[in-house]
């Protein structure tokens, strides 16, 4: 656990950058500082690997005060993340990941077969060992940062906005991972950002700081979006905080009914016998995986690729509500698709079905505010 | 042409003595450079002291730095010493520019990376910041080893035998052939001296070969 006690940072020339900064990233959990530029995220990022000195107040690492403990040893137990990499230009991807396993003395072949093992876990092939960084593209560099930072197998990892260097399709991707790769390694993260989408999607509990280096507010995502504490907390998270709230409410208690299909290549009489008078059919592909909409009534001979309305998204039926709204709303049906996680059709929902368990549900979980003073700092 | 064959060995004697009073000063210079230029950037107030004083060294006459110098070092007028410590003073001034700025062009993100994986500040200058001003380094180092050949020609004025005694003796004779022999050799040996540094930048260069990914 990392518990920031009541710390401040002022510079020389009257700048204060965190000003009574009093917080804890409990041990194996995700913590992002998310704030706008000024907040003060980044310096209290560095603050814990004393890249930065607190001009007062302590920080400690499971109990035990960082400000005595040596700043290089210290570092080599917290891995480090920041935006494009910071990889070494003049290093090999292996030699890059095998940066601080070879700093604490582990023998140089050992310290490469680790690398090339976390090199295929973070999904990279092996071929791209002998390559140097500007070899890459950004996203293979961004996953060669976060294997260096992992080399070592630190309890913690401090990351600064690691991913927002990258375009947005990538991004999600490198998130998915991560988050992934959490599931495993069970990591205490500190994780800054000043993208409020990516801090509810990857948090476990976030830190919204305003400028001024000032806590805000500190809650779990879902309490975050269902009970700001003041308005910039409100209108930093932005709009459709009910509509993204729902990413975190389970979709297992809409009810799903049975939707009749037929298999792509389908003749057009079978298709419509089988809609038997319904405006649009769902098609599904040989394996029974959704893969567009038709109507009926406008089909050619068979049913063909190029009669399929692609507009609905698909939801994992074990996905969140706002999946299975979405899935609904976009639908030309209206009727929401729904796969197991395999991809293969389980069935529909309609958006009044998903919002009748929406309904249901905002009684007993963090959809309603159950007090007005239930968040904030402790 | 003829001249030149009759003397070749003169020649040859005097081009080695040449290369040796240019590349000694060139390896000297740069050890010296190297510190200088760490401090210039490790902290920014010397910089400019640093590279204003470097800069006013270059500018002293070359002749008249060498007959200073033997009054400085106390050595005999004719000690190739002279011209070696001399010219590593010009080395220096041209190289802690380009060592401080090689320096300063190591990305800020590589340098807090190396900072935050737990790697102190010697080791850092030496694994990652000097390979990575390499590249600005080798270009500086081009222009003093060029600039080394020519001005040890300047030596033969204070009776210093190399490739510049060609152009003493030439003119004390009215005689073209060993001038632009001389002229010759000096330019081979600053192209020589220019292809080493380049393929040696290039040798401990890897990363900046092949080509990049999209």
């Amino acid at each position: 656990m990392i518990r920031f006690s009541d710390v401040r940072k002022t510079y020389p020339d009257g700048t204060v950058a965190v000003d009574g900064l009093t917080l804890e990233a409990p041990t194996g959990q995700i913590t992002v500082l998310v704030g706008p530029s000024g907040c003060g995220k980044t310096t209290s990022l560095r603050m814990i690997n004393k890249m930065i000195e607190p001009t007062s107040g302590s920080i400690t690492v499971d109990g035990r005060d960082i400000s005595g403990m040596n700043a290089d040893e210290l570092r080599r137990g917290m891995g480090y993340v920041i935006q494009s990499g910071g990889l070494f230009p003049h290093r090999t991807v292996l030699d890059n990941i095998a940066t601080v396993p070879l700093l604490l003395g582990v023998p140089k072949t050992q310290a490469r077969a680790s690398a090339m093992e976390l090199l295929e876990r973070m999904g990279l092939s092996t071929s791209l060992a002998k390559r140097y960084p500007n070899q890459l593209s950004g996203g293979q560099q961004q996953r060669v940062g976060v294997a260096r930072a992992l080399a070592a197998d630190p309890p913690i990892m401090l990351m600064d906005e690691p991913f927002s260097a990258v375009d947005p399709q990538v991004r999600e991707q490198l998130q998915d991972e991560f988050l992934r790769l959490q599931g495993e390694l069970g990591k205490t993260i500190v994780f800054v950002t000043h993208d409020i989408d990516e801090a509810v999607k990857l948090g476990d509990q976030v830190a919204v700081l305003r400028v001024g280096g000032t806590l805000a507010q500190l809650a779990s995502p879902e309490r975050l979006l269902a009970d700001p504490a003041d308005d910039f907390v409100a209108d930093f998270l932005g709009r459709d905080r009910g509509y993204r709230g729902l990413a975190f409410a389970p979709g297992g208690s809409v009810p799903i009914g049975t939707e009749p299909t037929v298999v792509l290549g389908t003749s057009s009489d079978a298709a419509r016998s089988v809609a038997s008078g319904a405006a649009w059919l769902l098609i599904v592909d040989e394996a029974g995986a959704p893969v567009g909409w038709v109507e009926p009534a406008r089909l050619g001979a068979r049913v063909e690729r190029s009669d399929l309305h692609r507009g609905g998204t698909v939801a994992r039926a074990s996905g969140s509500l706002r999946a299975a709204l979405d899935a609904a709303l976009s639908a030309p049906s209206r009727r929401g698709v729904l796969t197991d996680d395999a991809g293969r059709l389980i069935g529909t929902v309609s958006a009044h079905d998903v919002l009748a368990a929406i309904e249901g549900a905002g009684g007993s979980a963090d959809g309603t505010p159950a007090s007005s003073n239930g968040d904030g700092a402790p | 042409m003829t001249w030149f064959l009759d003397h070749l060995a003169q020649v040859g004697g005097l081009l080695v003595t040449h290369a040796y009073l240019a590349v000694v000063p060139l390896v000297v210079g740069l050890a010296l450079a190297v510190p200088l230029g760490w401090l210039a950037t490790r902290f920014p107030r010397l910089y400019t002291p640093l590279i204003t004083a470097s800069g006013l060294l270059y500018t002293i006459p070359s002749l008249a730095l060498f007959v200073l110098m033997p009054l400085v070092l106390g050595l005999g007028i004719l000690n190739p010493l002279n011209v070696i410590v001399a010219l590593t003073l010009y080395t220096v001034a041209l190289l802690v520019r380009t060592v401080a700025d090689g320096l300063s062009s190591v990305p800020e993100q590589v340098r807090q990376a190396a900072t935050a994986m737990g790697i102190g500040p010697v080791r850092r200058f030496v694994t990652v910041e000097l390979p990575l001003a390499v590249p600005v380094i080798a270009a500086g180092l081009r222009v003093a080893a060029v600039s080394n050949v020519s001005i040890v020609s300047v030596a033969a004025l204070i009776g210093i035998a190399q490739l510049g005694s060609l152009f003493t003796d030439g003119f004390a004779r009215d005689f073209l052939d060993p001038i632009v022999v001389g002229i010759v050799a000096c330019i081979v040996l600053a192209l020589i001296l220019d292809l080493a540094i380049v393929a040696l930048a290039r040798a401990v260069t890897p990363w900046l070969r092949g080509g990049r990914a999209g």
